[in-house]
């Protein structure tokens, strides 16, 4: 069973309808975070093409998620970044089997709606792209389709799963080809799942209390998160993975799978390294099977990367504090 | 004789909601019995039964086939252990599948169960839905069926025994010791799937 704390029920996207005799349901918390129980131990990679789309799918990608430009061009084009073109978003549908993505930028409603009417299986509410309000998320729990977030820490995490996100991600820093924000994001939502999990355990209500009010939400879904443990939804690691050994890491900080941004398709031996990352995110427990993925590339071909310390623009403070 | 051992192929997709429905289904059976991860040909080698879970067919084929853990299933099914596949589980399972959109699929397959699967064939996520469905055939007379981008059954061989059907449409198969579904029961807190299934690993043991 899923865990569905945060869980509105009855909302504006979820659809009751009939299929011949059957009564059916859709839009609701079980469908929408159960699609993303199936990504799990997944990669999802980051594509403009109906080439490299396929080129992921192929290699084992769980789902492509599609963009105009990588999040790394994205950094270098500056200027206004928007939500992918339709066409080739429908293009990418009809070529590959796995599910597809997209983003919309934060706080849009109608750009989500416009995925929502593609028929992309995920939309994500992106810091890469230019937000349109950062200071109100989208009301996710209006959407049939299914929200992936991303978050910093544990805080920003629940924030957008009372929203109605099924699913979150780590920010990282995106576009830098830097694993080094994404490690922390984890790390500090891992610390702090363990600090609400031990005040739940000695029964401090009082202390839970305090940190719904530090966390900005509501004390039903810290008192369910500290009770399980875990975040109530999937939780994927993002933000400048490039190598094998970057998810392999990841994934032993107890991330669900990861997202790949410009690091596959920002190399120059992309194939090889889409299927070496599956591989290591797959067996990342063998480390003999991750040195083996790691030797498919070639590290004179990955991305240069970016230091994260002096970024002109830091993608990942982008909506953060609403 | 000691307890029943079954595994949850752990490739990718929905393994722990397995593992738990599959512990609670030998639980409120009263038997004795582990259930474990499983993903190597070694770990499969001493199963008794197997789940192959939900998730994306393409992933789990493809890697199952890299480390050897696909040719080791085919053995275990050969010799008549029971398997269960759920939605991505269920294509893996099957002889021959194809896109609803995309068309014929030339993915790696266990080629035991004799159906022909239309992937995605209730459309794409949005279309994803939960309905009340019912196999009576093995005594489940009302069940919640959570479908997503869940596949159906176009074509069944002489020996495959239909469970169930939604709208025409076929959605769950029995054929001797393997059972696939296009649904999710690991996701719904009923165990009467995950319970029939362990009584068949239980009888042939």
């Amino acid at each position: 069973m899923i865990p569905l704390s945060g869980d509105l029920g009855d909302t504006k996207g979820v659809i009751k309808e009939k299929i011949g005799s059957f009564g059916i349901t859709r839009g609701t918390s079980t469908l929408k975070r159960g699609f993303a129980h199936m990504l799990k131990n997944g990669v999802v990679m980051d594509v403009t093409t109906v080439e490299q789309a396929q080129i992921a799918e192929e290699a084992g990608a769980v789902a492509v998620m599609v963009l105009d430009k990588l999040p790394s061009d994205v950094r270098k084009a500056g200027g206004v970044a928007r939500t992918a073109s339709i066409r080739i978003i429908q293009e990418i549908m009809d070529s590959v089997t796995i599910p597809v993505m997209a983003k919309c930028r934060i706080g849009h409603v109608y750009e989500a709606m416009v995925l929502q009417e593609t028929n992309v299986d995920m939309i994500d509410e992106s810091e890469v792209l230019t937000p349109a309000d950062e200071n109100r998320h989208i009301w996710k729990w209006d959407f049939t389709s299914p929200f992936v977030n991303g978050a910093r820490n544990l805080g920003e995490a629940l924030r957008r799963i009372e929203e109605g996100a099924a699913m979150i991600r780590t920010k990282g820093e995106p576009g830098t080809g830097n694993v080094a924000e994404a490690v922390i994001h984890i790390k500090n939502v891992n610390t702090e799942l363990r600090r609400i999990k031990s005040i739940y355990d000695a029964g401090d209500e009082q202390d839970l209390i305090s940190v719904a009010r530090e966390f900005k939400v509501s004390y039903s879904i810290v008192e369910e998160t500290a009770s399980l443990g875990r975040l109530p939804v999937v939780n994927f690691a993002a933000g400048g993975i490039s190598t094998p050994a970057d998810a392999a890491y990841l994934m032993t900080l107890g991330c669900d799978g990861v997202f790949v941004g410009s690091g596959i398709f920002k190399a120059d031996d992309a194939k090889e390294r889409a299927q070496a990352i599956v591989l290591a995110t797959t067996f990342w427990e063998d480390p003999d099977k991750v040195k083996e993925a790691q030797k498919m590339i070639d590290e004179r071909q990955s991305m240069l990367g970016l230091d994260t310390k002096n970024l002109e623009l830091r993608m990942q403070e982008r909506g953060s504090t609403a | 004789m000691s307890g029943i051992n079954i595994g949850v192929l752990a490739v990718q997709g929905d393994v722990t909601e397995n593992i738990m429905a599959t512990k609670m289904a030998i639980e409120e059976l009263g038997l004795d019995g582990i259930v474990t991860e499983v993903k190597t040909p070694e770990q499969i080698s001493d199963l008794d039964g197997l789940v192959i879970p939900g998730g994306e067919s393409t992933v789990i084929g493809t890697l199952s086939l890299v480390n050897g853990s696909l040719k080791k299933i085919k053995e275990k099914i050969a010799s008549g252990m029971p398997v269960f596949g759920i939605c991505a589980g269920m294509i893996m399972l099957s002889k021959k599948a194809k896109d609803r959109v995309v068309g014929e699929m030339d993915q790696p397959l266990l080629d035991f169960l004799d159906v022909k699967i239309e992937r995605n064939a209730f459309g794409r996520q949005k279309d994803s839905f939960e309905s009340e469905i019912s196999m009576d055939k093995i005594g489940i007379k009302k069940f919640q069926g959570v479908f997503i981008r869940a596949p159906s059954i176009i074509e069944t061989g002489k020996d495959v025994e239909v469970l169930s059907k939604f709208n025409e449409k076929i959605i769950a198969v029995k054929q001797g010791n393997i059972i696939g579904t296009s649904f999710h029961p690991e996701l719904t807190g009923d165990l009467s799937l995950h319970k029939y299934f362990v009584s068949l690993i239980k009888a042939k043991h």
